[in-house]
Formats: structure tokens, C-alpha cells, sequence
């Protein structure tokens, strides 16, 4: 290997190290605050590369069919809104009803139609975008109103299944919608230039660039907002923070909006640089797991740096032993686990 | 769940499944034979998940990895080294022991999702390496495995095979059926969200949950060898993620905390799959697995709906069988009685620091065999945390725990109880849906010694009749004998602090540590509960009360031991606690 192959691979490391480390700090974030181990982000991921892609024209027209995004997004919101009516109907709250199905179905409707529109009509690469992104950000709260919020005081254990479950459904879905063949998206840019003796892509620098200004947004979301701030209390004490006034589920709800918005932004930093395929984002979450493990699932900074660990590790795993690129990468969490376990105090009680 | 919960097929139930199941290979289309066969197979696999999920409250999405070591174990040995079936059963059980004794050891130390994380990577790891390899045959894999030999019959014939399939199956319901009526069982149970008591009473729950993981990957991985078998081929896709999950769906469908679940989960899912992979393609007009669209939407309304699953629906439509009456057994043996007057514990120094938080500051106090002693104090005071360096819930910051002689400082909860300590809980922590024999039966677990292999074969039952025998007598001393065979759930909070002291007391304890034993429990209830205590008390019982009703303990205890901000205020006779100004002061704020 020369010094080119080199410089490749860490290029190649580091701008899928940075998707990971979006991806694993959405997953501690959502850990976090609802304790829910979050193995279906990588269908947000794949859904934001393949509804971007379902947005491109086609020999220069619109699309012909909108993506099946949208159809989703529909459902869902209908589906949330016989579940806010029943809940007020139960609870003798009748004149919440009209707000409620405001912000769950009325809402995500107008998204949903907007988008619909949009798609209809020629866009720039910007602004096809936001409408993915507004798209799938949409699918996050609904998910977690629909499987998550009925279960939120059940242990980790059947949020977890939960979890595995929602997974099966997004990606036969995505299969439904998206279809079996995989997807890129354009380029962002295909310029590079030369650092020395080393080509960079612009693209691999807009990624880290997008990747790096994302994390820093969040760290001032979480340090200097107030909201930022009871979502930090709600991770660390639910029912401290319930008792002053922090809503458990308003606090689900934004965690997942949020977590959608960065695995969506994942999918879309992605999208040019890899082919994306509707079950492609069960491995891509994994690695994001694998990252924030190392973190111990509740360290923001050891999660992005794991998750850099990883990208590396699966740039170089390719170029020697492309066939065990996985096997390499997933065995990484042996000893990290081990490492984990012997220093690990004593024996932790789960909660039931 | 109880034991009539547990066991409800009267005989006509047994006659009539074994008689639909023997029937099957005999009248049925060569269709539902292989149907049967795949139900099979899935139901040995999917046991191993309702014992690790459904009851021990652990998880693993790696079944189908170790299906598949049991299948390319005997696959290659078979094809590549002409070795016997039989052999490699052997072998490949021995090579999923090793594997997941690793991999137990690794995450069940920690807390419950480490396991089922690690093994999805595992599981992943393996599929990738079982299509890379190439002596493993690739993505294509291994063909021509040869057929079963069984008492010189060479099975096959599927409809012969199932004979094989389900007797093997039978036999894993059984044994682990019994696994779960037995003393290893109870400490199985325990495992999910008792884990703090369990330790209490004995049991070293990182080492059981491991030994549950590990019998739960032996039945995978038997379940692997019989499909090698019977397929005679095998490729790396039956073994791959989608598979473990599918197990787990199975489980969950069944229900999983009865091992019968394990079949009606294999059955129903089995079917399900079936029909939706027939219709749905057709129905959406596209070809492609959208069944796991509906398994997935279904999972989440089981698991909001119905966590229990489907069996206790089928079993609500079965007789119930009226729990068996408790045999009369030897007793068992007891430990050595301490000497009238001896110092049986000695506090010295005590001292617990949260931080810059002093809980408990140096206290030192002794019991002597035989008293009552109460450990009292205003609310925060430092009494539990005291409490909890004596049982081993908390590590001293520094000073000693000294129990008859010996150091126990150091020592985790199970060692603790091993030298003759039993304790109640402030919060009961009673397996609810177990019998209150059951539960008290817990108690007597460092008593007994059978093994989850003696207890799956039923060689344990000489000494579960004197378990059993034994917690009876726990439950009649403390005047329960009329709700042995009732749910723990279903008795009011103040028979369960009773329950709690039963449990304790099947122990054998040297000495009974009640943590606020009179919290919550009205009036009437705290006279029983005085009755009780003073009672063990004439029968030689030594007791430290942690308690904050005043009138409670004056009446009771011989000896008071009075904390105020982690300090010792006062030690004395009830009657000079009562008159001394300092604790009036600590308790009233000085009115007095």
C-alpha cells in the first residue's frame, strides 16, 4: 500500500465515520431519553438516500410517481390521529381533540401534501433536500406516538423487540416503496483538489463539513437552550424532570423528531457516495451502534469518536478483505464489550 | 404464574395433542408433514428464547447463529471428514457451550441490552462468515449432508424424520418444563427484575444467566443439526439476522413465560409466513418478503395489546389442574446455632460516602444472639444505607461488618447469605405471578444444591420434597397456611411482608434482617406482624429491626439503636431511647 492508497482509505474512513457518528449520537440521544435501543434508524437513513433519490427527474421530467414517502407519511398520521382521539375520548378530554389531530394529522398532512406537490415540479438539488428531509423528519414523531409512546413505561427489553419489529415493517416497506434496486443520488460536487500529494473530494469534504456543523448545533441545542436542557434532565432522571414540569411524551416526541432529522441528514450525506438499498440500513444503524457502544450508549463525544473508529476500520477492512468487512467491523465490538464488562463495577440491575 | 398456571394439560389435553401430533406423518399430505417437521424444529429453537426472554427477562437475536453451528458443524464434519451424525451432535454442542459461555461472559454482567446487541453483531459476523468461507461452500453451500442413521433405519423419509423431530422436541418441553419447577427454576424466574433479591438469597444471577444462555443456544443448536439432517443441505441464508428475530417473534407470539408458547409461537408463525407469502405478492402486484411488513405491524399490537402472547388465551380453554399437596419430607438440614449471648454481628466504624455526602459516619454497634435490636431514626437519617452495608447492597467506604467471627465487608449479597443472614425488603420483592410456596421456596435456595441438568431430568425430587416440606413449615410458623398454594400478587401488602419473612426464614438464618417491615401496613396488619416477631423472638430468633415507627419497635425490640444525620445519637433500653432528650429532639424538633 503507498502513501496515496493510504490517504484514500482514511478519506474514505473519515466521511463514513462521519455519517456513523450522526447516526450514534442520534441513537445515544434517543437512548437517552427514552430508553429505547433505536435499531431502526437505519431504515431513516436508507429512507432519506432513496426519497431524495425518488425525487430526481427522470430524462429531464418530474418523476412520475411521488415517492412512497409520502403515502407513509399519510398513514401514519391518520393512524396517530385515531390515536390521540381515542386517548382524549378515554381520558374524558373531548376538547383537546381538535389541537391534538391538528398536530398529529393536520400537520403532517400539509407536509405531506406539500411534498407531494414539490415532486410534481422541477426543483434544484437544495431544495429536493429539504423536502426529503421534511419527509422523513415527519416519520420520526409519528413512529414514536404510534409503537413507542403506548409502551413507554415497559422495559428496555420489550422496547428493544419493539424496536426489531418497526425495523421488520420500515424496511418491507421500503421494499414496497423504493423498490429492490439500490439508489444514488447526484453529487453535491464533483470537484477536488489537490492537499499536498493527496486528491480530496469536495464531496468527502462537505460530508465531514455537514457532519461537524450538525454536531456542533447540537451541542449548543443541549447547552444553551432551555429545551435542550430539560431533554438532558429527562435522560437523566424521568421522573425528576416529569415532576417539574417536562412531559415525557412531548420529550419523546421532540428526541425522535430530532433523531429522524439527523439519520434523514445521514441518508442524505450518503446518497452520492454509496448505493443505497432498501435493507441497506440495518448494517448502516448497527455500525452506529457499534460506535455509540464504545461510548457506553450514554457519552456523546466516545460515540462520535467510536463511530470514527469504525468508518476507519471498515475502509481498511475493504481494501484488505473486502468479503470480511463486516465480520471485522461487528467483531470490533468483542473486545470493546470485554473491555466494558471487566471494568465494570459490579453487576448492574436492570430495570423491569 | 402458579403451578396450576403452569401445568395445565389434564391428561385428555397430552392424549389428544400427542395423538393430532403422531397422526400427522401417518394421514396428512407430504405438505403439512414438512410443515410439521419446520414447526418442529422452530419450537426447539424458540424454547431456548421463552426460558432467556420470557422468563430470565434477557434477550438474544443470535438463535438462528447458533441453528446454524449446529447445522455446518455436522454438515462439513459429515461431508468433508465422513464422521457420524451422532458424533457430530456432540462436537457442535461443544463448540455452541464454548461460544456462548464467551459471548455470556462477556455481556451478561452487564446490563440486559449489551446481550441481545452483541448478538445481533455475532449473529451478523457469522452469517458474512459462513457465505465467505470456502470451505464452508460459500453462498452457495454444502449439499449432499447424508441422512440420519437411527438404530440401523436410514431416515430418509420425511415422514419418518418427524418422528425424530418431535420426540426431541417433546423431550426439550419436558426438561424444561421441570427446569422451571425446581430450585434452579425459581432462581430463573427471579432473574427478571428480582435480580437484588435474588443475590439475597444465594444465587449468583451473572452465573445463572449465563448458564440459561448457554442451555438456550444447546437447544438451537440441536435444532440445527436435526435441519442439516433432514435438508441434507445447507446455505447460510436460514441462519442470517432476519431468522434470530424471527425466532424472538415466535417467542413473544407464543408467549413467553410457558414453554408451551415456544410451540404455539413456531405453529402460528410458521403458518402466518405461509399464507402471507402466498397472498401478499399477489396482493401488492410485486414479488418480494412482504410478510415481515405484517409481522412487524403485528409484533407491536402483540407487544401494546397482549405482552403475554398467545398461550395463556389457549390455556384459559384448558382444565386446571389443582396443585399437588405438599409432601412430607425430612427436614432439612439446619446450620450450627450460635451460644446465648455470644456477639453474633459487630458493626465497627462503619462508614458510607456518596460523594461529599456522609451517609453513614463511623457508626459502630453490635447484636448480640438472640435480641431484637431496632435501628431507628427520622426519615434520612442513614438507617438503609446502613442496612445495605450489612446485607452487601452497598460497599462500605471504609470500617467492617464483623458476622460471627468473620469479615463480611467485603463480601456481595449471595456470600453474605451463604453465612447465615436472611433479610425482607422495604419494597416486597415477591415474584408475583409464583405461589407463595414457591416464593418462600426461593428462600431455601443455598439449602439445596440440585443443578439445571439434575433438576431437567427430575433427579432432583428427593430434594425438592424436602424444599418443599420445609417452606411449608416456613409458612405455617409464620401462620400462612391457608394461602400456600395462592399467588403472591393476589395477597394484601401485609400478608406479603409475611411472605417475605417466610422466605427469610426457609433460609435458616442465624440472623433475620427486616428492612421497615410495619411501612405501609395498617393497623390490624402491625399487630400480626408484632404477633409474628415476637414469637420468633421466644423461639431464639435474633432480629435487627430498621424501622421509623416509634410505637412499633418500643413494644418489641430489646435494644434500640438511635442515627440522626449517618450518626449514632443513641443506643439503649426502649424506655431510656424514649425519655433520652437528644432523640426528642431529632424526632420532634425540639418541642419536647
Amino acid at each position: 500500500m503507498d502513501l496515496s492508497i493510504f490517504a484514500l482509505l482514511v478519506q474514505d474512513g473519515i466521511t463514513n465515520g462521519a455519517v456513523y457518528a450522526l447516526l450514534a449520537l442520534a441513537l445515544v440521544l434517543v437512548f437517552a431519553v427514552t430508553r429505547v435501543i433505536w435499531i431502526p434508524s437505519g431504515e431513516f437513513v436508507t429512507y432519506g438516500t432513496l426519497t431524495l433519490a425518488a425525487l430526481q427527474p427522470v430524462n429531464n421530467a418530474p418523476p412520475a410517481q411521488p415517492p412512497g414517502t409520502i403515502a407513509l407519511v399519510v398513514g401514519m398520521a391518520v393512524v396517530a390521529g385515531a390515536m390521540e382521539f381515542i386517548a382524549c375520548a378515554r381520558h374524558g378530554e373531548i376538547p383537546r381533540i381538535p389541537v391534538r389531530l391538528l398536530k398529529w394529522t393536520a400537520l403532517p398532512l400539509v407536509i405531506a401534501a406539500a411534498a407531494w406537490w414539490l415532486a410534481r415540479i422541477e426543483l434544484p438539488l437544495w431544495a429536493q433536500i429539504v423536502v426529503a428531509l421534511a419527509l422523513v423528519t415527519t416519520l420520526g414523531p409519528l413512529l414514536y406516538r404510534i409503537a413507542y409512546q403506548p409502551l413507554a413505561e415497559a422495559s428496555v427489553l420489550v422496547l428493544l423487540i419493539v424496536s426489531v419489529a418497526v425495523h421488520f415493517a420500515l424496511t418491507g416497506l421500503g421494499l414496497l416503496f423504493f423498490g429492490a434496486e439500490g439508489s444514488r443520488t447526484p453529487p453535491f460536487s464533483s470537484e477536488s483538489f489537490q492537499l499536498g500529494a493527496i486528491t480530496v473530494s469536495l464531496q468527502s469534504l462537505l460530508v465531514v463539513l455537514t457532519s461537524i456543523g450538525l454536531i456542533a448545533a447540537l451541542a449548543l441545542f443541549f447547552g444553551r437552550t432551555l429545551f435542550g436542557k430539560a431533554l438532558r434532565a429527562t435522560a437523566l432522571n424521568r421522573v425528576g424532570a416529569r415532576l417539574v414540569g417536562v412531559s415525557p411524551n412531548l420529550a419523546g416526541t421532540a428526541t425522535f423528531t430530532l433523531a429522524a432529522l439527523l439519520c434523514a441528514f445521514s441518508g442524505v450525506l450518503i446518497g452520492p457516495i454509496t448505493t443505497v438499498y432498501y435493507d441497506s440500513g440495518f448494517l448502516v444503524s448497527l455500525k452506529g451502534f457499534v460506535g455509540a457502544i464504545i461510548g457506553g450508549l450514554v457519552s456523546y463525544p466516545l460515540a462520535a469518536a467510536g463511530a470514527m473508529l469504525v468508518g476507519l476500520l471498515e475502509a481498511f477492512a475493504s481494501f484488505w478483505a473486502s468479503g470480511f468487512k463486516e465480520v471485522i467491523v461487528f467483531t470490533l465490538i468483542i473486545p470493546v464489550l470485554l473491555w466494558r464488562s471487566l471494568t465494570a463495577h459490579h453487576h448492574e440491575e436492570d430495570d423491569e | 404464574m402458579t403451578r396450576a398456571r403452569r401445568l395445565p394439560f389434564g391428561a385428555i389435553g397430552v392424549v389428544a395433542f400427542i395423538v393430532v401430533l403422531a397422526g400427522v406423518p401417518l394421514a396428512a399430505p407430504q405438505f403439512w408433514v414438512t410443515l410439521g417437521n419446520y414447526v418442529g424444529l422452530y419450537s426447539i429453537a424458540a424454547l431456548g428464547l421463552v426460558l432467556l426472554t420470557g422468563v430470565a427477562g434477557q434477550t438474544s437475536f443470535g438463535q438462528a447463529a447458533f441453528v446454524g453451528i449446529g447445522a455446518y458443524t455436522t454438515a462439513i464434519l459429515t461431508t468433508h471428514y465422513q464422521l457420524s451424525p451422532w458424533i457430530n451432535l456432540g462436537i457442535g454442542l461443544g463448540l455452541t457451550l464454548a461460544l456462548a459461555l464467551f459471548l455470556g461472559f462477556i455481556t451478561l454482567r452487564m446490563k440486559g441490552h449489551y446481550l441481545p446487541l452483541a448478538t445481533i453483531a455475532w449473529g451478523i459476523s457469522l452469517y458474512f462468515l459462513f457465505g465467505n468461507l470456502e470451505f464452508l461452500g460459500g453462498h452457495t453451500g454444502i449439499t449432499s449432508i447424508p441422512a440420519l442413521d437411527l438404530f440401523g433405519i436410514e431416515l430418509r423419509n420425511e415422514r419418518y424424520f418427524y418422528f425424530l423431530i418431535w420426540g426431541i422436541a417433546l423431550v426439550a418441553l419436558w426438561a424444561t418444563d421441570n427446569l422451571l419447577d425446581s430450585r434452579p427454576g425459581r432462581a430463573i424466574r427471579a432473574l427478571k427484575g428480582r435480580l437484588e433479591m435474588a443475590e439475597a438469597f444465594g444465587v449468583d444471577a451473572a452465573r445463572l444467566k449465563i448458564i440459561v444462555f448457554v442451555y438456550s443456544a444447546l437447544l438451537a443448536c440441536i435444532s440445527g443439526w436435526l435441519y442439516a439432517h433432514l435438508q441434507r443441505f445447507v446455505n447460510p441464508t436460514p441462519f442470517g439476522i432476519n431468522q434470530g428475530i424471527e425466532y424472538l417473534f415466535m417467542a413473544v407470539v407464543g408467549g413467553a413465560g410457558s414453554v408451551w408458547g415456544a410451540v404455539v409461537g413456531a405453529t402460528l408463525v410458521t403458518l402466518l409466513k405461509q399464507v402471507l407469502q402466498d397472498i401478499l405478492p399477489a396482493l401488492l402486484g410485486k414479488s418480494g418478503n412482504f410478510e415481515i411488513i405484517v409481522f412487524g405491524v403485528l409484533m407491536v399490537l402483540l407487544l401494546q395489546f397482549a405482552r403475554e402472547g398467545m398461550w395463556p388465551w389457549f390455556a384459559r380453554l384448558l382444565p386446571v389442574r389443582r396443585p399437588p399437596p405438599v409432601p412430607d419430607a425430612e427436614p432439612m438440614p439446619v446450620r450450627s446455632r450460635a451460644v446465648a449471648a455470644e456477639t453474633l454481628l459487630d458493626v465497627r466504624a462503619a462508614r458510607k460516602q456518596f460523594g461529599g455526602l456522609v451517609a453513614v459516619n463511623d457508626l459502630s454497634f453490635s447484636i448480640r444472639t438472640g435480641e431484637i435490636v431496632g435501628l431507628i431514626g427520622p426519615n434520612g437519617a442513614g438507617k438503609t444505607t446502613m442496612f445495605n452495608l450489612i446485607s452487601g447492597a452497598l460497599r462500605l467506604t471504609s470500617g467492617d461488618v464483623v458476622f460471627r467471627g468473620d469479615s463480611i465487608g467485603g463480601c456481595r449479597p449471595y456470600q453474605i447469605a451463604q453465612r447465615g443472614i436472611g433479610r425482607t425488603f422495604q419494597h416486597v420483592k415477591l415474584i408475583p405471578q409464583m405461589s407463595v410456596l414457591d416464593n418462600v421456596a426461593l428462600g431455601a435456595y443455598l439449602r439445596g444444591s440440585a443443578d439445571v441438568t439434575r433438576a431437567a431430568f427430575r433427579l432432583d425430587r428427593a430434594e425438592e420434597a424436602r424444599t418443599m416440606a420445609e417452606s411449608a413449615r416456613a409458612i405455617s410458623r409464620v401462620g400462612l397456611a391457608a394461602h400456600i398454594h395462592d399467588t403472591a400478587v393476589s395477597l394484601p401488602l401485609g400478608k406479603q411482608r409475611i411472605v417475605e419473612i417466610a422466605r427469610a426464614l426457609a433460609s435458616d438464618p442465624a440472623l433475620l434482617l427486616l428492612d421497615e417491615p410495619a411501612a405501609g401496613l395498617r393497623f390490624l396488619e402491625k399487630q400480626e406482624l408484632a404477633l409474628l416477631l415476637r414469637q420468633l423472638k421466644a423461639e431464639g430468633m435474633t432480629v435487627l429491626l430498621v424501622e421509623h415507627d416509634m410505637d412499633f419497635v418500643m413494644e418489641l425490640t430489646d435494644r434500640l439503636v438511635v442515627m440522626d444525620f449517618g450518626e449514632k445519637l443513641a443506643e439503649g433500653l426502649p424506655a431510656e431511647i424514649q425519655r433520652n432528650p437528644q432523640v426528642l429532639e431529632a424526632y420532634l424538633g425540639g418541642v419536647a
